[in-house]
């Protein structure tokens, strides 16, 4: 179809979603008047039955548990793929003509105190995740980001530690293995699939929530190094021509 | 102002499958798909908003009082996973049609059809 | 046995973690006797879940969270007999893939192998979830590992090509299903399916409901390659690794159609259900996409997307077969369903093994080369036979029960479309399958277009393995019209399908099942008319074959007016099929918006 064909049929057609659109709205309730017995029930029953003060991550990790299961490998699944689509050896790419290191001194100390911040903002999310607000997967991504950072700044030998294909894969298998086993090991016990086995805790306090600690610090471990992998894996296509120019110069 | 989320929300998918449907760049097309993705996120949360509710985090507040619906926060969550995934995987595409064909035009990255 | 359930997921998905994981430290053999062992072990457990599940519903809530004053607060796997069967099948598909995979593709074999683990566990959670959050989880996972599968062969465009428009339409279709989700929750405040069902059937169901399941549907829709939102289905099985294309092919794009039924009858029956009006949009889709799916068959050249044509052509029979919104017409689709994934498996398999004999893909350029493979021409005749339904062969059980279906509600003009579509699809591989392996027909054929050729994956392949599961997976699938008993229990399955009410007490209130009275171990017959339109379709699919080998040969009036009515279509026909995504996401939006439409004039007020 040439392009004015194309839109000729699409204004119609949105047109057309766009009155469906309305319709629905019409019909919903306004906002703000939440009426479902579904959120009310938890933001009742989550606290005094799993003892732990974040509802969101109680749903998320113990309630609908099994939404992140399945969430957690499809990012496991994303990162295989990642890796599946870019794997050609015989890259015949242009050289990138890009300098080691940033040559601005400002924003190389300022990147060099966002690292230390974002590193510590990421495990205090991974850590308290189930008792104010966080949790492993918002962790998990801070922690990366801080960790790319280092390459932002640095140059990619700072950062070459930590594309460490062989760690990363055994870690993030161990964080998206670690939640299954969690769960199975419910299921071994006679109980449902992913069910709190573990002793509750008190409220508020770091030993709380019994498994939906274990589930947070799985789910951080795996969102970190799925992270992580997938930026190696990018970087890879651009990073492996400096580090021939790197070794000749 | 009472339906002015979900108004919004509707506007961003009709604009975001606009974007895709026009796109001459792979990449610009993957961003589309998020913001059609994000109309999703919007709908949900405002769903679930509750009027003068808290964040269902019950430290510091008392239990019992007046909190947002917790169910569609870890909805939004997963979305979010997903949409990662997604995008990590069509900008590999991107970059591995730019490496065999020289463009990202969705237009001219034609090899089989009919 | 409610344990099995989360065992269909987590088996397979444990594996795939340690696959990935351990990768640097397996031997070879290990891991691949880890992957068939694993695949094998989940089919098995499939097969036992569905002896158990003919006696009663299998409920697995995760958690621990029972559903409290017939309120639901946790997710639940709810698997009756139709949902099981369903499993079995795609654990033996998948098993025989990965078994065809071991010595068909050696490089990237850990990201393969977890890959088609990772599709194999969420396939099943899809086919057994009931929530309709966790079906949209499911969806995406199978989804992402299938877009990575599909471009495996990264060296060519074409693979990108179709990864590229099989990821974003189909994504597009995963964000559209997400709405429909949000809209559903704001309306029922629930997220489990028995639970909506139950909220639906207080209050009048207005413009909400209805936009919303178009949303729904139609994010399954494209998932189940439906006309209009079909296109990217041949662009991707033309590119991906025969054993994927049989996985994707066989049970991947059916499974969306399992997904409507799944949604349909416990959910939006309850308001809309006493009309034939939501069905009817089906049944006419399913007819448009079996008939034009069909023609493009016909005008394909490389196997492949020949083959990827018949199984959108099929899944338009199968999308009829629940438009009927009919125990027989039901039950027609899981049969047919159960026998069409192992014989179009078993046939992208024997173009696999003919790919990497010659290194051609061309139905033209392979023109008498397969002389002498008797067990591969054997096998793709076979299946050919039963993808068009011949009496007693693959498919003809269940499209003779769609027949019955159709006759019963007054609409016997349906099955002769539908077995006319069989046909026309049928044509097509017959006329491939003689020009490869007889050397009949012309050289070459305007009609079908350019040529698109392409390299094997692998040239050295352990050949007696591989031409052994292709006929394993053949003769399976052809058996499926004479298993014993099999006709009475898929009706069985169907009436606990569609039962919605039964469903809601079962899943919701504990309520047991009365118990099943004993069925029947007998071939179930078929009507008459079914046994000639049976026979009618694969006379006609041998002519139409033949008429495509001797095109040239035909009298010279009768091809001039020939070519002055048929021409003109088909070149609007391939025009619309033009692999650029823009023009196919413009589709997505026209199906949405026309679909959406349809159903407020029919079923509002």
């Amino acid at each position: 179809m040439s392009r004015r064909a194309r839109l000729l049929i699409l204004g119609p057609a949105l047109a057309g979603l766009g009155a469906l659109f309305a319709w629905a709205i019409a019909g919903l309730p306004a906002f703000g008047d939440y009426r479902g017995p579904y959120g009310f029930v938890l933001n009742r029953v989550v606290v005094p039955l799993r003892h732990t003060t974040n509802v969101v991550m109680g749903t998320t990790f113990d309630v609908r548990g099994v939404d992140t299961m399945g969430e957690e490998f499809i990012l496991f699944a994303a990162v295989l793929g990642v890796a599946l689509l870019l794997r050609d050896e015989t890259r015949s790419r242009e050289v990138e003509r890009r300098t080691g290191r940033l040559p601005n001194d400002a924003v190389r100390l300022l990147g060099v105190v966002m690292i230390g911040g974002c590193l510590l903002v990421g495990l205090w999310l991974m850590a308290f995740g189930y008792i104010t607000p966080g949790g492993g997967f918002q962790g998990g991504v801070v922690f990366a980001g801080a960790i790319l950072l280092l390459y932002v700044v640095g140059s990619h030998r700072d950062y070459h530690p930590f594309r460490d294909e062989n760690v990363l894969d055994l870690l993030e298998s161990i964080g998206a293995g670690g939640y299954l086993v969690v769960g199975l090991a419910a299921l071994v016990s006679g109980s449902a699939f992913l069910t709190n086995l573990f002793g509750l805790g008190t409220t508020g306090t770091l030993v709380s929530s019994g498994s939906i600690a274990l589930l947070n610090w799985a789910s951080a471990i795996a969102v970190s190094c799925a992270t992580l992998l997938l930026f190696a894996e990018f970087l890879e296509t651009y990073v492996f021509p400096l580090d021939a120019e790197d070794a000749a110069s | 102002m009472s339906y002015l989320p979900y108004a919004v929300a509707a506007w961003i998918c009709l604009w975001g499958i606009a974007g895709i449907a026009t796109s001459r760049n792979l990449i610009h097309l993957a961003v589309c798909l998020t913001v059609t993705q994000s109309s999703s996120y919007v709908f949900l949360l405002s769903v679930g908003y509750v009027s003068h509710g808290k964040a269902p985090i019950f430290i510091g507040t008392k239990l019992g009082s007046t909190a947002v619906d917790p169910v569609v926060q870890a909805l939004a969550l997963t979305d979010v996973v997903v949409s990662v995934a997604v995008i990590a995987l069509i900008l590999a595409l991107a970059l591995d049609a730019h490496r065999l064909s020289g463009t990202v035009d969705p237009d001219e990255l034609v090899d089989v059809s009919g | 046995m409610t344990w099995i359930p989360p065992l269909l997921v987590t088996i397979p998905l444990l594996a795939a973690a340690v696959i990935a994981g351990l990768d640097h430290f397996m031997p070879d053999r290990v891991q691949d006797a880890l992957v068939i062992g694993v695949s094998a072990a989940t089919t098995a457990l499939a097969f036992l879940l569905l002896w158990d599940a003919e006696s009663h519903e299998v409920v697995h809530w995760f958690g621990g969270w029972q559903p409290r004053h017939g309120v639901a607060l946790g997710i639940d796997f709810a698997v009756g007999p139709l949902a099981a069967g369903m499993c079995a099948v795609i654990g033996l598909v998948v098993t025989l893939a990965l078994i065809y995979s071991l010595t068909f593709l050696h490089e990237a074999a850990k990201l393969f192998d977890s890959l088609m683990l990772v599709a194999l566990a969420a396939m099943c959670g899809f086919a057994m979830s009931g929530d309709l959050f966790n079906l949209f989880v499911w969806l995406e996972l199978m989804a992402v590992a299938a877009y990575a599968l599909t471009g495996f062969q990264v060296e060519r465009l074409g693979p990108v090509q179709g990864a590229v428009n099989f990821a974003i339409t189909n994504s597009l279709g995963g964000y559209l299903f997400a709405v429909g989700i949000a809209l559903i929750y704001a309306r029922t405040g629930a997220l489990n399916l028995a639970q909506i069902g139950s909220a639906l059937s207080h209050g009048s169901a207005g413009g909400l409901v209805i936009v919303a399941m178009t949303l729904l549907f139609c994010g399954f829709l494209i998932k189940g390659a439906v006309v209009p939102f079909h296109l990217w289905a041949a662009d991707a099985y033309a590119v991906a690794p025969a054993p994927v294309c049989a996985v994707l092919g066989g049970v991947m794009t059916d499974i969306g159609l399992i997904g409507v039924a799944r949604l349909y009858w416990t959910v939006f029956s309850v308001p809309f259900g006493h009309g034939h009006a939501a069905g009817d949009v089906f049944l006419w889709l399913g007819i448009v996409t079996a008939v034009l799916a069909g023609t493009m068959a016909f005008l394909q050249r490389h196997l492949k997307r020949m083959l990827a044509y018949s199984v959108v052509c099929h899944i338009g029979i199968m999308l009829a077969g629940i438009g009927l919104l009919d125990s027989s017409g039901l039950a027609g689709t899981e049969l047919m369903f159960l026998a069409h994934a192992l014989l179009t498996a078993g046939l992208f398999f024997v173009a696999g093994i003919l790919h990497v004999d010659h290194g051609l893909i061309d139905e033209l350029h392979l023109r008498g080369r397969g002389r002498g493979c008797w067990a591969l021409a054997l096998a793709w005749l076979a299946g050919t036979l039963g993808l068009i339904g011949t009496p007693y062969l693959g498919i003809y059980l269940g499209h003779g029960l769609l027949d019955a279906g159709a006759s019963r509600l007054g609409r016997p003009w349906v099955p002769a479309l539908l077995w006319f579509a069989s046909a026309l699809a049928g044509a097509a591989l017959l006329r491939a399958g003689a020009r490869i392996f007889l050397g009949w027909g012309d050289e070459d054929d305007p009609l079908l277009g350019k040529s698109i050729e392409e390299d094997p994956l692998e040239r050295h392949v352990l050949r007696p393995l591989v031409l052994g599961v292709a006929l394993t997976a053949v003769a399976l699938g052809l058996v499926m019209s004479i298993v014993p008993g099999l006709g009475q229990r898929a009706e069985y399955a169907a009436d606990r399908f569609r039962d919605t009410s039964g469903y809601a007490a079962r899943v919701l209130h504990g309520r047991p099942l009365p118990p099943p009275q004993s069925l029947p171990v007998s071939i179930e017959h078929t009507s008459l008319e079914s046994l000639l339109y049976g026979s009618s379709a694969t006379f006609l699919g041998l002519g139409l074959a033949l008429v495509g080998l001797y095109r040239r040969r035909l009298p010279g009036a009768v091809s001039a007016v020939a070519g002055r009515t048929v021409a003109p279509p088909i070149r609007v026909l391939r025009g619309l099929h033009s692999g650029v995504v823009g023009d196919y996401v413009t589709w997505i939006a026209v199906g949405t918006a026309v679909t959406g439409g349809v159903w407020a004039l029919l079923l509002h007020g």
